[in-house]
């Protein structure tokens, strides 16, 4: 068996998101460093405010100030940080009960250990530097000792409030794309096109996935097919496509290669667009030290009849 | 809900059930070739072809995978052309078993086939984890999923409910009794370890592998004709918490017990349970929710602590106490999964067998 393929692969985005009345207001509350929570039918307190009740579904909406001191209700040492998160050096999660909150906010605390930190303890917020309406303009917790922090009378009310945030986000993996698209791809790498054969239909896939979708059973029985093929169907592309460096119109198309059981799409050149037609009989085109064809041109044969490609469409 | 509070409904059993090995990699696998095996090997054991199959649910994440719709390619492995009755959850399999138990109530199919699997290996599993979390407060701080659970641990510690050596015992025996489950990832002694977030050492954590799992379901008679014992399902429910962890109780979890509740597990005594704990705290927050006493035989599989597949684990509860209903082993059995932070969202299903 050939060796495992393996590539990175980097999933990135930078989500946005609008905020309703009451998370818009606690977080542009953070950008002016007041701490906003919202009051419950009963007469909570929750912070972070939501927009209904955990409990009733009750709509919320009655904002309310609370200090930026409070107790840690449980803590975690954490003594990797890892990307993205509020600290880089060693610090505790905690989940925190601001003064005049019935519940707890997650956060960072920096302490200089774990030995500094316990439940009970009292800690204040350590605003960050630049604020923008964001969870991060808290930069973190830090340990303090003494009274509850004086409010500072704001309503909710704000003169630019923060509408929306943008969360960017990125993770990265290790893409392998198994055995059957391996042996595809490295059929590829020495300019070889290899599909796998269905023991039960004896239909022949191309790319092979290492399954037979109609009959449910593994292929494995690897069948070279092309190099030449039959357009099947195709279309006229006339929108050109970002960093695309293809000038449109420019024909895309359905080409069964000889020995396919089914079609697989590439661009169609080497010939006007308007000429293109179903049954064309089109052969690859590589280009200098490419993974996969650039695309197919006609290659001089007769057209292929009807018959030979209907079950291909 | 429970049979009893809907008379006249038809009775859905578990009659057959298939795993992978669990393996910290499976690199030379797509998630259809690591599919298919288990796929095969439910079908045998009922002699169904999947043409014969009424309806199909799967569990999975295109977050694990880092690809949009990856379920569809699975869907290659289950013969999915000409087009099948096929439905889809964006979590734990043990949902699509609820799904398919429904669909299977609802008198359109007498037969489902579920399945789930999960490749944790392409990515880095504690960080994809955090993006299951709210995304204006919690996810941009990157809280990551051994955190969370070390919160949790500690609110139990605090509360005098477990201290560091109580956590140790529970996943050395996990893996201790999982040396009988050849399908389990971390079997016999595991060094309980440093820590991975204090107070959870990574003995108190599972360990991140690949695997996949199948369930096949029956109504009546069509289940009694494709098992010998099949394992009814008497009652299966589901239920969540809120979603901001500082709004819960982390020492208790009330979702499970109200899932119980309706599902029945408190009309009888279960002699069997199979417990979806990925963290060690969290089988003693389960314990105590589902009222399990030492006299239910608990995690005989070795549970999450032995063997995590992310997606499968759970379906894999139901399926590993189905099992021993179906080997007779059992006679009222309960299975738990779980998905979300810290114990979020429960579902508890009770399965039993014909009396003997
Ligand atoms: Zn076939």
């Amino acid at each position: 068996m050939p060796e495992v393929l393996k590539a990175p692969l980097v999933v990135e985005f930078p989500f946005t998101r609008s905020l309703g009345p009451v998370q818009s207001a606690f977080l542009t509350g953070l950008r002016e460093r007041v701490v906003l929570g919202v009051r419950t039918g009963d007469d909570r307190t929750l912070v972070p405010p939501v927009e209904y009740d955990p409990v009733t579904a009750e709509e919320l909406h009655d904002l309310v100030e609370v200090a930026a001191t409070g107790t840690v209700t449980t803590w975690a040492w954490n003594h990797a940080p890892r990307r993205g998160q509020p600290l880089a050096t060693p610090f505790a999660w905690v989940l925190v009960r601001l003064d005049g909150a019935d519940t707890a906010l997650l956060h960072a605390l920096d302490a200089p250990g774990p030995d500094a930190v316990r439940t009970g303890m009292r800690v204040r917020i350590r605003w960050a530097e630049e604020r923008t309406g964001a969870i991060t303009d808290i930069a973190c917790f830090e340990p303090h000792d003494g009274d509850p922090a004086e409010l500072t009378g704001t309503t909710g009310e704000f003169a630019d409030p923060v509408t929306g945030i943008v969360a960017p986000a990125r993770l990265d993996y290790t893409y392998s794309p198994g055995r059957a698209q391996s042996a595809y791809i490295e059929a590829l790498s020495t300019r070889r096109t290899v599909g796998e054969r269905c023991p039960s239909c004896r239909k022949v896939y191309v790319p092979p996935r290492g399954a037979c979708p109609t009959c449910g059973v593994p292929t494995a029985e690897q069948v070279e097919v092309g190099p030449r093929g039959t357009v099947t169907t195709f279309c006229i592309v006339n929108i050109k496509a970002k960093n695309l460096d293809i000038e449109v119109p420019y024909v895309y198309a359905h080409i069964a290669l000889d020995g396919a059981g089914l079609a697989l799409h590439g661009r169609i050149s080497g010939i006007p667009y308007d000429q293109v037609r179903m049954g064309l009989r089109v052969e690859p085109v590589w280009t200098d030290g490419a993974r996969y064809p650039d695309h197919y041109r006609p290659a001089g044969e007769p057209d292929a009849d009807y018959d030979a490609y209907k079950e291909l469409l | 809900m429970t049979r009893e509070e809907t008379p006249g409904v038809r009775d859905i059993a578990v009659v057959a059930f298939a795993q992978t090995d669990v393996l910290r990699t499976t690199d030379e696998l797509s998630e259809v070739e690591m599919l298919m095996p288990v796929l095969h090997s439910v079908l045998d054991r009922t002699g169904l072809k999947t043409a014969d199959i009424g309806f199909t649910c799967s569990g999975s994440s295109d977050y694990l995978a880092g690809r949009a719709f990856s379920f569809t390619l699975a869907l290659d492995g289950v013969g999915a052309w000409p087009p099948i009755s096929e439905s889809h959850v964006e979590t734990d399999g043990a949902w699509a078993l609820y799904e398919a138990w429904t669909k299977l109530l609802t008198g359109d199919a007498d037969t489902a086939l579920v399945y789930s699997y999960g490749k944790s290996s392409p990515g880095s599993l504690r960080d994809v984890l955090t993006r299951q979390l709210d995304p204006y407060y919690v996810a941009p701080l990157w809280p990551d999923s051994v955190a969370l659970a070390a919160l949790q641990a500690q609110a139990l510690i605090d509360a005098g409910e477990a201290d560091e050596s109580a956590l140790a015992a529970i996943g050395t025996r996990s893996r201790r009794v999982a040396t009988l489950n050849s399908h389990a990832q971390l079997r016999g002694t595991v060094p309980q370890g440093d820590y991975a977030v204090r107070p959870l050492r990574t003995g108190d954590c599972p360990p991140v592998g690949d695997g996949a799992a199948a369930v096949i379901l029956a109504a009546g008679e069509r289940a009694r004709e494709l098992c010998s014992r099949p394992a009814w399902i008497r009652g299966i429910d589901h239920r969540i918490e809120a979603h901001s962890l500082g709004v819960r109780d982390l020492t208790d979890s009330p979702s499970t017990r109200l899932a119980a509740e309706k599902a029945g597990v408190f009309e009888r005594p279960v002699d069997t349970a199979e417990l979806h704990a990925p963290f060690s705290a969290q089988e003693i927050v389960l314990r105590k929710a589902l009222r399990l006493d030492d006299s239910v035989r608990v995690n005989l599989s070795g549970g999450a602590l032995a063997a995590n597949p992310m997606m499968a684990a759970g379906l894999i509860r139901i399926g590993e106490a189905a099992a021993r209903i179906h080997r007779g082993e059992s006679d009222r059995a309960l299975g738990h999964a779980t998905s979300g932070p810290c114990l979020q969202q429960n579902l508890v299903a009770v399965l039993e067998g014909d009396a003997r």
